[in-house]
């Protein structure tokens, strides 16, 4: 269980009050990168992220990560994980692939709470990493309501 | 049972590589939301998507509070032999859905 | 040679009106991503709801054991083209109704089930998967009296100034479309895609709720759903939409 989790518990009554909810901090991202690659520095390349520069509404920004790879038993891509910088919480979501994937690409929809830097990184079968950051607009909706109906 | 889409084809020929689209109802909740009363409505998410092909996986996926309302994930696999992928979502409060799609695979 | 003349008049008028035709859908202001969410089936997350509904529309209901498909059969058929000539005046109740009320008249008249709630996910099923078989057909708003009265109606509500920040529907979808609020671009506020799966509250909703948000925008006293002012506003856009493509289920942010 997570440190700020258990706090959090602790916490309890003080945090109602708060009117947002802390955000991730670029040292978090940094420590869960690390989590993730276990110490190691991923290196820039064979990622591409395929994201809008200029976002309609954070709540569901689509996004594709495609990895440069064979995708073969001997060279393929076992994992991809996406990080965010000002979210609450760092973690996006964790691809577990493989040689059956055939193809290194995932698709999904994400929120985004304000305007940030993105992070994907690949793991690959020789256990090395790879990545591709993205910086990123978050425009807010207008006319919304009070409450949902 | 949530309503769930998955886009798939049919029949493919063997070492294939197919796409696969698999969409669910969920609200996602993240628990950073305050409801109507004030009060943080708890965390309520999917947190682990698995696509089992005749048994095997061959696709997984561990869903965190960023991932949207109603999550969408595409991904690929290769189409080895005949037979069914499984779709399984799991999540937070006894949250679990299983849906089958069934897969013809004719020779190269 | 009189013929001629008019021929050519004709032509000349429809060749100017097609020119001046400036409106736009929303989907128009919104990014590609977001386009191709609603273009793609595959993609767009109004589809659970139209699969939804599809499976009501097969099941029965209330008292009468029937399902909309015992009279209806086949919804391809029966209702093609239905969802473009709502909202419609009703002989029965003698007041104009949108699509969902209508479903909801269907369900008490012939099905002897309680009507659906506003925005519940059965009723914004079943009135995207109808809306739905309109796809691609021109908004056709009905032409009797009835209809006509409270569209007029509409009209009214749309030039009126309303709630604490004071603004028409007209300033800002009329006069300022295509500049921004905020961050987001002003669209022209056609209304030819609802239920729409609105990426802000992360689930489908019909137009109502998106007029609401809108006088909520303004800081107007909003009107409960179901409200006659907002049926009329329903079937002002839809004259006012005449002729443009229906999209539903749409998706917008």
């Amino acid at each position: 269980m997570k440190r700020r989790e258990i706090l959090a518990a602790g916490a309890g009554l003080a945090l109602l009050a708060l009117v947002r909810p802390a955000t991730a901090t670029p040292e978090e991202m940094a420590a869960a990168i690390k989590g993730f690659t276990g110490g190691a520095a991923p290196k820039e390349g064979k990622v591409a992220f395929d994201i809008a520069q200029l976002i309609d509404n954070g709540n569901a920004v689509p996004v594709t990560i495609k990895v440069d790879s064979p995708m073969s038993a001997a060279d393929h891509v076992s994992a991809i994980a996406i990080f965010n910088e000002k979210n609450p919480h760092t973690e996006v979501a964790v691809f577990t692939l493989g040689a059956r994937a055939g193809r290194a690409e995932v698709s999904t929809r994400i929120r985004l709470a304000t305007s940030q830097r993105l992070i994907a990184i690949a793991r690959m079968s020789d256990g090395s990493y790879w990545s591709k950051s993205v910086d990123v607009i978050v425009t807010l909706a207008a006319c919304i309501e009070g409450e949902a109906p | 049972m949530a309503r769930a889409l998955i886009h798939m084809p049919a029949t493919a020929r063997r070492g294939e590589v197919i796409e696969i689209r698999a969409l669910i109802g969920h609200p996602m909740e993240t628990g950073y939301r305050p409801g109507a009363d004030g009060k943080i409505v708890p965390r309520d998410i999917i947190r682990k998507f698995v696509c089992r092909y005749n048994g095997e996986q061959v696709f997984g996926a561990e869903l965190h509070q960023a991932v949207s309302a109603n999550p969408y994930i595409g991904f690929f696999t290769v189409a080895t032999e005949s037979g069914t992928l499984e779709f399984t979502w799991e999540g937070d409060n006894g949250f679990a859905q299983t849906e089958k799609m069934n897969l013809t695979v004719s020779a190269p | 040679m009189k013929r001629a003349v008019i021929a050519a008049a004709v032509i000349c008028c429809v060749a100017v009106a097609a020119l001046a035709d400036e409106r736009r859908s929303g989907a128009e202001f919104m990014g590609a991503s977001t386009q191709a969410m609603q273009r793609d089936d595959t993609l767009n997350p109004g589809m659970l709801w139209v699969s939804g509904g599809e499976l009501q529309w097969k099941t029965a209901a209330g008292a009468s054991g029937k399902s909309c498909a015992s009279c209806h059969g086949d919804a391809g058929k029966s209702m093609r083209g239905l969802a473009a000539r709502f909202p419609a005046f009703d002989h029965v109740s003698k007041r104009t109704v949108n699509l969902n009320q209508r479903i909801n008249m269907c369900r008490e008249r012939r099905q002897q089930a309680p009507p659906l709630r506003a925005e519940s996910e059965e009723l914004l099923g079943l009135e995207a998967y109808v809306a739905m078989q309109s796809r691609g057909m021109p908004v056709a708003p009905p032409q009797d009296a009835g209809t006509r009265a409270s569209a007029a109606r509409g009209k009214q509500l749309y030039l009126q100034r309303m709630g604490q920040l004071n603004l028409s529907c007209a300033q800002c979808h009329d006069e300022q479309a295509g500049k921004r609020l905020a961050g987001s671009t002003i669209p022209q506020a056609h209304a030819a895609a609802y239920p729409i799966y609105r990426l802000e509250w992360q689930a489908m909703g019909s137009l109502q709720r998106r007029l609401r948000n809108c006088m909520s925008g303004v800081r107007a006293e909003i009107p409960g759903f179901g409200a006659q002012e907002l049926v009329e506003l329903e079937a002002w856009l839809a004259v006012r939409d005449k002729g443009m493509k229906m999209e539903s289920p749409g998706v917008r942010p």
